[in-house]
C-alpha cells in the first residue's frame, strides 16, 4: 500500500496541477493501492510547520519507506515515478 | 540643513537598526513596515547585517523577529553570532525565531512550486511571537530553484505582498553577482531593487593589500540618505558604520575650558593650555620629543584626575611608560589605579578604519576624556591615503562630539615634511592647534626647538622655544637669536651667562659712578656751605660799616657845631 501526503496552497494553480498529476499516476500505475491525504498549508499551518514544508507543492511519499519528498507540479512523470520507486515496480 | 531625527513623524515611519553610524545615515532606520533589500557579494557581511538589525530590535526596541535563513543553517548562523557578544538563547526564547528553509540537498524537484508553505508556516510563527521584523537570508538560493524568470519575479512579489499586507519591516538578503543576467534584466533579480523601498550594497574590496567594506544606499524611498560610500567594520560587536559626523551635534558643545598641556611655559604660550575637546596635532622628525610632549599632556590629564588613554604604535605600553619615566613624567602609578590606559597598538591590524574602531572601543570602553595617539600617522600606513585622510577626519570629528581632548603625534618626513611642513594625513588643516617640533644642529649640537604653528581661536606666542628634557621634566627656554642665528643648546647658555657677567660689570660700574657722583655732591655741598657762610658774613660787615659810617657823621656834625659854638665867631645859623 502506497501512501502520499500532499501540501497544497489553496487553489493555486500548481498545487491543482500536482493534485491532478499525482492522481493521474497513482491511476495509471497504483490502481487500488494507494492513500492520498490532501492537506491545505493555509487550513493547517501548524501540520505544514511540523513537516518542515517551505514550497508547496509538496509531496511526501510515507510508505513504503523510505520516505521519499518531490517538490512541484510532479510533471516530469518518468522522474517522479523513478524518485519514488514507482519505476521497477510498475514494470 | 540639520536632518530633524527627533521629529516624531519620522521616527515612527523608520526602523532603529541600532547599527552604529547606520541610523545616521539613513535618518533614522530602515523604512518600517517596507522591504528593504541588502545586496552584496560574499563575505560583505549580509548575513550579520540583518541579523544585527534583529537582535537589535528585539532587546532594544521591542519588535522581536523571525530569521529565515536559507543558505547557512540557523544554528550555524547563531554560533557566530555569539562571537559578537550578542545573547541570542536569552532573545531565542520568545523575541528572536530562526527558521531553516535551505533546500535540502537530496530535493527531487518536479516542475514549479511557490513559497505559499512557508508563507503559511510564518504567518503561524508570526502571529505566535508578534514578530515586527523578518530577514530572508539568501533569498537568491530558493529563487534559483525555480524553473524560469517568470516564476521568480512572481514568489518575490507574493512575498513583498505577503510583507505588506502584515506590516512587517523586511530585509532581504542576496548575493549579487547571484541569477543569470538576461536582456531585459541586466543585473540580476534587478527587478527587486525597484520593488523594494530601501536598496543598499555592501562591496568588500582590498586596496593595496588591506581590506576595505563599503556601505552604500542605494535607494530609500521617502528619504533623504547619505549618497556616498561608507566605509564600515565588522568588530568585536558587529557591524560598525564609519560617518563623517553626527549631524547637529558638533557644533553644540563648544567651551571655552583649557587644559593644560603639561608644560608650564607652552601653557602660556597658548594663553591658557589648550581648549577642552580640541585636537592637538604635534608633528616632527624621529626624536624630536613628540612622544614625551604627548606624556607631558597625559600626565597632567591624570593629575586632573580624568581618565586618559594613550595608543602607542611604536612601542609596547610598559616601554613607553619607562621611557618617559626617565624625562620626569611618572605614568605608573595612574596606571595602576586604572585612570590611565597605555594601549600598544602594533597589536591593533587591518584597515585604518578598523585602527579607529578598535581605538575608538577602547576608549568608549576607558571612558576617557583626553586620548592620546602616537603617531597618528601610522594610521595612514595600512591601507590608501585617501581612506586614512577620512579616518582621521572621523577621528576628529568623533573626538570632538564625545568631548575627548585628543592630541596626536605625525612624524613627518624630513625632507618632504620640513618643507611642506604638513603631514600625510593632512591632519594639520584640521587640528586645532599645531605644535611643530624640529632640530636645529648648529656647533655641533643638535637641540630641539619648538613652535606653535596655529593655535584656533587663541592667541598665541610667535617664539620658538628650546624644548630642554631633563630627568625633572619638560621645561621650554627662550632661545637667543643674535644677528639672524638662532642660538640653543650650550651656545644659548654660553651665551646667556657671557650675558651675566656683561650685566654684572655694568651694575659694579653703575655703583661706582654712583658713589664717586655722591662724593662730589657732598663736596660741592660743602663749598656751597662755606660761600654762604662767607656771604652772611660780609653782610653783616657791610651793615657794620654802614652804621659805624652813619654814627661817624653824626657825631661829626654835632662836634662842629659845638666847635663852631665854642669859638662864638660866628652868628648861629637859623633856619
Amino acid at each position: 500500500m502506497y501512501k502520499f501526503r500532499l501540501f497544497v496552497a489553496a487553489d493555486t494553480l500548481n498545487s491543482a496541477q500536482a493534485a491532478s498529476n499525482l492522481n493521474a499516476l497513482c491511476k495509471a500505475h497504483l490502481a487500488g493501492r494507494h492513500e492520498i491525504e490532501v492537506i491545505d498549508v493555509f487550513k493547517d499551518p501548524k501540520r505544514a510547520l511540523a513537516e518542515g514544508i517551505r514550497m508547496t507543492p509538496t509531496l511526501l511519499k510515507l510508505a513504503p519507506g523510505p520516505v521519499r519528498r518531490i517538490v512541484g507540479t510532479l510533471a516530469d512523470v518518468a522522474r517522479v515515478m523513478q524518485t519514488l520507486g514507482l519505476d521497477a515496480d510498475a514494470a | 540643513m540639520k536632518l530633524e531625527r527627533s521629529s516624531p513623524v519620522t521616527a515612527s515611519r523608520k526602523s532603529p537598526s541600532g547599527i552604529l553610524g547606520f541610523d545616521e545615515i539613513t535618518g533614522g532606520g530602515l523604512p518600517r513596515g517596507r522591504t528593504t533589500l541588502v545586496a552584496g557579494g560574499p563575505g560583505c557581511g549580509k548575513t550579520i547585517f540583518g541579523l544585527q538589525f534583529l537582535v537589535n530590535g528585539a532587546r532594544d526596541f521591542g519588535e522581536p523577529g523571525i530569521f529565515v535563513a536559507f543558505e547557512e543553517e540557523s544554528r550555524r548562523i547563531a554560533a557566530n553570532a555569539e562571537s559578537f557578544g550578542w545573547r541570542l538563547p536569552q532573545l531565542r526564547r520568545s523575541k528572536l525565531l530562526f527558521i531553516d528553509a535551505q533546500p535540502k540537498p537530496d530535493l527531487m524537484q518536479s516542475g514549479d512550486f511557490d513559497l505559499c508553505g512557508m508563507l503559511a508556516g510564518l504567518a503561524l510563527q508570526a502571529k505566535q511571537i508578534k514578530a515586527r521584523r523578518i530577514v530572508f537570508d539568501a533569498l537568491d538560493m530558493m529563487l534559483a530553484l525555480l524553473p524560469d524568470l517568470a516564476a521568480r519575479r512572481r514568489e518575490v512579489y507574493r512575498l513583498h505582498d505577503w510583507l505588506m499586507a502584515r506590516e512587517l519591516t523586511c530585509i532581504f538578503t542576496l548575493k549579487s553577482g547571484a541569477g543569470e543576467p538576461t536582456f531585459t534584466s541586466p543585473q540580476p533579480y534587478g527587478f527587486m531593487q525597484f520593488m523594494v523601498d530601501c536598496s543598499l550594497i555592501l562591496s568588500h574590496s582590498v586596496v593595496l593589500g588591506v581590506s576595505q567594506r563599503n556601505l552604500r544606499v542605494q535607494k530609500y524611498r521617502g528619504s533623504s540618505f547619505d549618497e556616498n560610500e561608507s566605509p564600515f567594520v565588522i568588530g568585536d560587536s558587529g557591524f560598525n558604520v564609519a560617518i563623517s559626523r553626527i549631524l547637529g551635534q558638533l557644533d553644540a558643545k563648544v567651551t571655552q575650558e583649557r587644559v593644560s598641556s603639561g608644560v608650564k611655559r607652552l601653557d602660556t604660550m597658548l594663553g591658557g593650555g589648550y581648549y577642552r575637546a580640541a585636537t592637538v596635532l604635534i608633528t616632527g622628525v624621529p626624536g624630536t620629543a613628540k612622544t614625551t610632549l604627548s606624556g607631558a599632556f597625559a600626565e597632567a590629564a591624570c593629575r586632573r584626575g580624568e581618565r586618559t588613554m594613550m595608543v602607542s604604535f611604536d612601542s609596547d605600553g610598559s616601554e613607553v611608560i619607562r621611557n618617559l619615566t626617565s624625562v620626569g613624567i611618572k605614568l605608573e602609578r595612574f596606571v595602576n589605579s586604572g585612570l590611565l590606559r597605555v594601549v600598544s597598538a602594533r597589536t591593533i591590524t587591518g584597515s585604518a578604519e578598523a585602527c579607529l574602531v578598535r581605538i575608538k572601543a577602547l576608549a568608549v570602553a576607558h571612558r576617557a576624556r583626553c586620548l592620546v595617539i602616537d603617531p597618528v600617522s601610522a594610521i595612514s600606513n595600512s591601507g590608501s591615503e585617501v581612506r586614512a585622510h577620512g579616518v582621521a577626519e572621523r577621528l576628529i570629528d568623533w573626538s570632538k562630539s564625545d568631548r575627548i581632548t585628543l592630541v596626536c603625534t605625525s612624524l613627518l618626513n624630513e625632507i618632504e615634511g620640513q618643507a611642506v611642513g604638513d603631514s600625510s594625513l593632512h591632519i594639520s588643516t584640521l587640528a586645532d592647534t599645531w605644535i611643530h617640533l624640529n632640530y636645529l644642529v648648529q656647533a655641533g649640537e643638535r637641540n630641539r626647538g619648538m613652535s606653535i604653528i596655529k593655535s584656533r581661536g587663541t592667541a598665541h606666542s610667535n617664539q620658538v622655544r628650546e624644548l630642554i628634557l631633563s630627568n625633572t621634566g619638560v621645561t621650554l627656554a627662550d632661545i637667543f637669536t643674535a644677528g639672524g642665528e638662532v642660538l640653543m643648546g650650550t651656545m644659548r647658555w654660553e651665551k646667556e651667562s657671557a650675558e651675566r657677567v656683561a650685566k654684572e660689570v655694568a651694575e659694579v660700574a653703575g655703583k661706582l659712578k654712583l658713589v664717586t657722583l655722591d662724593a662730589q655732591q657732598a663736596e660741592l655741598q660743602v663749598q656751597l656751605k662755606a660761600v654762604q657762610t662767607e656771604l652772611v658774613a660780609k653782610q653783616v660787615e657791610k651793615t657794620l660799616l654802614a652804621s659805624t659810617t652813619a654814627s661817624r657823621k653824626a657825631v661829626t656834625l654835632r662836634g662842629s657845631v659845638r666847635m663852631r659854638e665854642l669859638r662864638g665867631g660866628d652868628a648861629p645859623r637859623r633856619k
